[in-house]
């Protein structure tokens, strides 16, 4: 056992200050293995999504009627693409605060650009705007070794003040191909809802499969032994939180074609629910933990909450308090879900002498 | 042996622990009468980690008893075990590194002003007191605890130990205490454990380091597999005895016989310098030659290693290696791509990261180069990492998919060296690579490095541990104050001969 540390150094004595070990602390869920891997995370958040769905369609009839499973699907779009993003930030150790003021001013410029510029130009212009504030913030993280939460708070009240100049009032889109995207369907899934999907694959891969994507991860974890290797730390933090403010940036265009009007006060709070989609997931605020799969997942039940808390026609404050109480829930269980018994996961004494 | 009429200050009796299904401790014992020093030894895995946590309340024995004084006493957190009297310095440093030592030695008790306000000027002088009065007054109380060298901290670390509001340690024990201190550091830590057992203070001394042992204990507790192997003293064995028994195996000779074939130079490093660390420094290194680099702590040793990687940047000098043609190498990129590798001392802050399966440790180096398109080549990468778990016997067999943290220190210091090797270096700096790694493993590592080095590598092998740097290598730099004191060859060269020059007291 010598060498075999505990979670982390810190873990090694305050951990335990009230005689619980992490192995008596964890051991109430039992643990699940699919070849070696440990899923619990996975089937506990399955579970629970399959609790919200049965709950839901067992005590109201509106909850599985296409109207609503298609609501459904078009409001998790926001919250989804900003989870994305939030994810490939948060995997490097930081945060992005930027991304509900970035939604308000993507959506506002595409709509207000409509007007004198083909629909499909002004959209991409909009969703491009989310780029080049992800680019500024990653530069400052980066390169001046800013705080992510102090770059990213000054880009919150900057963009969001930049969606007002650019106009106080909403705007209304005149051309109907404003609307197309955020309400054409494919039978009844919506395009935005297929957008998000096929960003959640594809950042997946990028995550799971690409060298960028892998050290994003392994920066999180430890920044210098990345750089040790002879991998470039700073181009991947400007990466991810350039992805973050494109997705920020292309979730602020599809809300405003949704909605049928962008207005400046859009978004405010939504990096919240980003976060909490992460966190729900299972991701660490601490950088080198979480996974897009589970992140969807996230993105699910903050959903589920939402619109079965709208179908119950629970008064929105009421909504708020729930909402906040059923996030720590969920992260408590996946908290017991993640502690496992210390000297279980290898074979202890073996492991050193040859 | 315990024929005094006092009973022993502390009895540890047949303590067993289990993890689940798994058994760490199988029964252990050990008694210690006022001024022991209990030195106990062992492999890395045989339980020395948990008797120590047992010991500091932080993990609760599964059976068996502990009596301080005689009297049988239940340890149910590390605070228990503290106002007991049972003090123990971790090898983590646990220090608030934006606080002053100051707050961290008194944390909590300051002396107070009318109205409340803590009495800072009183504060730093008690302190100061403090420290003098465990022979670390060099130490200043006003410093920020995270900007001095790790061996400072590790002896504020002691010092917050003993000092106390809850009275007088009964029992101090030491993890490592060694692993960061050199020279004067080390001196100082053993003249301050000899003062301790003159009071009474038992001490439990974990440590690998034999020479160490056999100098400083009354009582020598070899401990392997659980179980306490052997009891004795210093006087009746020594540490070829000690190995045996901690390894279960008489050991093959420690260090492989070297052979010097030396070939062309692959490093030049000329007049070096970067302001306050080191200055001037010029050496080779050579195809086939192990390099011995000696320093005490502060001498520059580490720094040094980093600005030849191109890690941090010098003011000064060149550095040439076959292939690079700038005068010195810009980023880590840069002395990769000229076939230097990097060991780093600290594994688990910048040799590995932690959360990271082995295989995506080792596999970081080659991130970028082992890819099928756009993608990484996963089944390339798991195909290399293998042959590496196979070739330096990383365990255990299945670790690939297991978070790197969870194996034992040489099984990471391995997967680090992987890594390395996987980009196949003509030039291999290693700091200190033998810290906290169990005896086996370090024959293991100098074998490996005897053998990479007869492939035509040129290996740099910084280390504090006397023994290690003159029997494992060819030669030796020592350095003093940044600059390099003294090159001597390995094998004419005794160990007092390069502290000397490290010390500044050669002829």
């Amino acid at each position: 056992m010598t060498d075999q540390l505990p979670a982390s150094p810190r873990d090694s004595g305050q951990l335990s200050k009230n005689g619980a070990t992490e192995a008596t602390r964890g051991s109430w869920l039992p643990r699940i293995r699919v070849a070696g891997r440990d899923i619990t995370l996975e089937v506990a958040l399955a579970a629970l999504l399959v609790a919200f769905i049965a709950i839901a369609g067992a005590t109201t009839d509106a909850f599985l009627t296409e109207a609503n499973v298609t609501n459904l699907l078009k409001q998790m779009v926001t919250t989804g693409l900003l989870a994305f993003g939030m994810l490939t930030v948060i995997l490097t150790g930081g945060i992005d605060l930027s991304v509900g003021s970035v939604v308000a001013f993507s959506g506002i410029l595409a709509a207000g650009l409509s007007a004198g510029l083909p629909v499909w130009l002004a959209m991409l212009i909009g969703a491009a705007s989310g780029i080049g504030f992800g680019l500024v913030n990653g530069a400052l993280v980066a390169r001046f070794q800013l705080a992510p939460f102090v770059v990213t708070l000054a880009a919150l009240t900057t963009v969001r003040g930049l969606a007002f100049v650019y106009s106080e009032t909403p705007v209304a889109p005149e051309k109907a191909g404003f609307f197309e995207l955020g309400s054409a369907a494919v039978g009844p899934v919506p395009v935005s809802t297929i957008i998000m999907i096929a960003v959640f694959l594809l950042g997946g891969i990028f995550l799971g499969r690409t060298p960028a994507g892998r050290a994003l991860t392994a920066i999180g974890g430890s920044a210098e032994t990345v750089r040790l290797a002879g991998i470039g730390v700073r181009r991947h933090v400007v990466l991810a939180y350039t992805i973050s403010g494109a997705c920020a940036g292309l979730a602020g265009v599809i809300l405003a074609s949704r909605v049928g009007i962008a207005q400046p006060s859009v978004g405010t709070a939504f990096e919240l629910d980003a976060i909490a989609a992460c966190v729900i997931g299972g991701a660490s605020l601490a950088g080198g933990k979480g996974t897009v799969r589970a992140t969807c997942a996230g993105v699910l039940v903050l959903a589920l909450i939402n619109n079965l808390l709208n179908l119950y026609d629970v008064q929105s404050f009421w909504q708020q308090v729930l909402k906040g109480l059923i996030i720590i829930a969920v992260i408590l269980v996946q908290r017991a879900g993640r502690l496992r018994p210390a000297a279980g996961a290898t074979t202890p004494g073996k492991g050193s002498l040859s | 042996m315990s024929g005094a009429p006092a009973p022993p200050v502390l009895d540890v009796r047949g303590v067993h622990k289990s993890y689940g299904a798994t058994k760490v401790l199988h029964g252990v014992n050990l008694t210690g009468h006022a001024g022991d020093v209990l030195a106990v030894v062992g492999a890395n895995g045989a339980g020395k980690s948990t008797l120590i946590k047992i010991l500091a309340g932080a993990e609760r024995m599964s059976s068996g008893e502990l009596r301080l004084d005689g009297k049988t006493v239940a340890l149910r957190s590390p605070h228990d075990a503290h106002t007991h009297g049972i003090r123990t310095v971790h090898q983590e440093l646990t220090l608030v590194p934006e606080l002053s030592v100051t707050e961290n030695l008194l944390m909590g008790h300051y002396p107070r002003m009318l109205g409340g306000l803590i009495n800072w000027r009183a504060a730093h002088a008690r302190a100061r007191v403090l420290l003098e009065g465990i022979g670390y007054g060099a130490i200043d109380p006003r410093t920020r605890a995270g900007s001095l060298t790790v061996a400072r901290q590790q002896m504020v670390e002691i010092a917050k130990a003993l000092v106390d509001e809850s009275g007088e340690p009964r029992v101090l024990v030491l993890d490592e205490p060694s692993a960061v201190l050199a020279g004067a550091d080390l001196d100082a830590l053993f003249t301050l454990i000899r003062r301790l057992q003159e009071r009474g203070v038992v001490i439990v001394y974990v440590s690998h380091r034999l020479a160490e042992v056999t100098e400083l204990a009354t009582t020598i507790v070899v401990i392997k597999d659980g179980r306490v192997v052997a009891e004795t003293t210093p006087r009746d064995t020594d540490e070829n005895e000690m190995i045996r028994l901690m390894a279960g195996r008489r050991p093959q000779q420690l260090y492989p016989g070297r052979r010097t074939d030396v070939g062309p130079e692959l490093l030049s490093v000329q007049g070096l310098g970067r302001p306050g660390e080191f200055d001037d420094v010029s050496f080779a290194l050579r195809a086939g030659e192990i390099t011995g680099l000696f320093g005490l702590v502060g001498s520059g040793r580490s720094e040094l290693a980093h600005c030849v990687f191109g890690a941090r940047p010098a003011a000064e000098g060149t550095i040439s290696a076959e292939g690079s043609r700038a005068d010195r190498f810009r980023s880590p990129k840069d002395a990769i791509g000229a076939g230097l590798a990097l060991v780093t001392e600290d594994r688990k802050r910048t040799g590995l990261v932690l959360g990271l399966s082995t295989e995506d440790n080792i596999g970081l180096t080659t991130l970028k180069t082992a890819t099928r398109g756009p993608l990484v080549d996963t089944a390339r990468r798991r195909r290399e990492a293998l042959a590496m778990t196979d070739r330096l016997d990383i365990r255990p067999a299945h670790c690939l998919r297991l978070p790197v943290r969870l194996l034992s220190g040489g099984n990471q210091q391995k997967a680090v060296l992987a890594k390395w090797l996987l980009t196949s270096p003509r030039v291999l700096l290693l700091d200190e690579p033998t810290r906290g790694v169990d005896m086996a493993t370090r024959v293991e590592i100098y074998r490996m490095l005897d053998e990479l080095a007869r492939g035509g590598m040129a290996v740099l092998l910084i280390s504090s541990d006397l023994t290690e740097v003159l029997g494992a290598t060819d030669r030796v730099l020592v350095m003093r104050e940044g600059r390099i004191a003294a090159e001597l060859p390995s094998d004419r060269t005794s160990e007092d001969t390069v502290l000397a020059h490290a010390i500044g007291h050669a002829a």
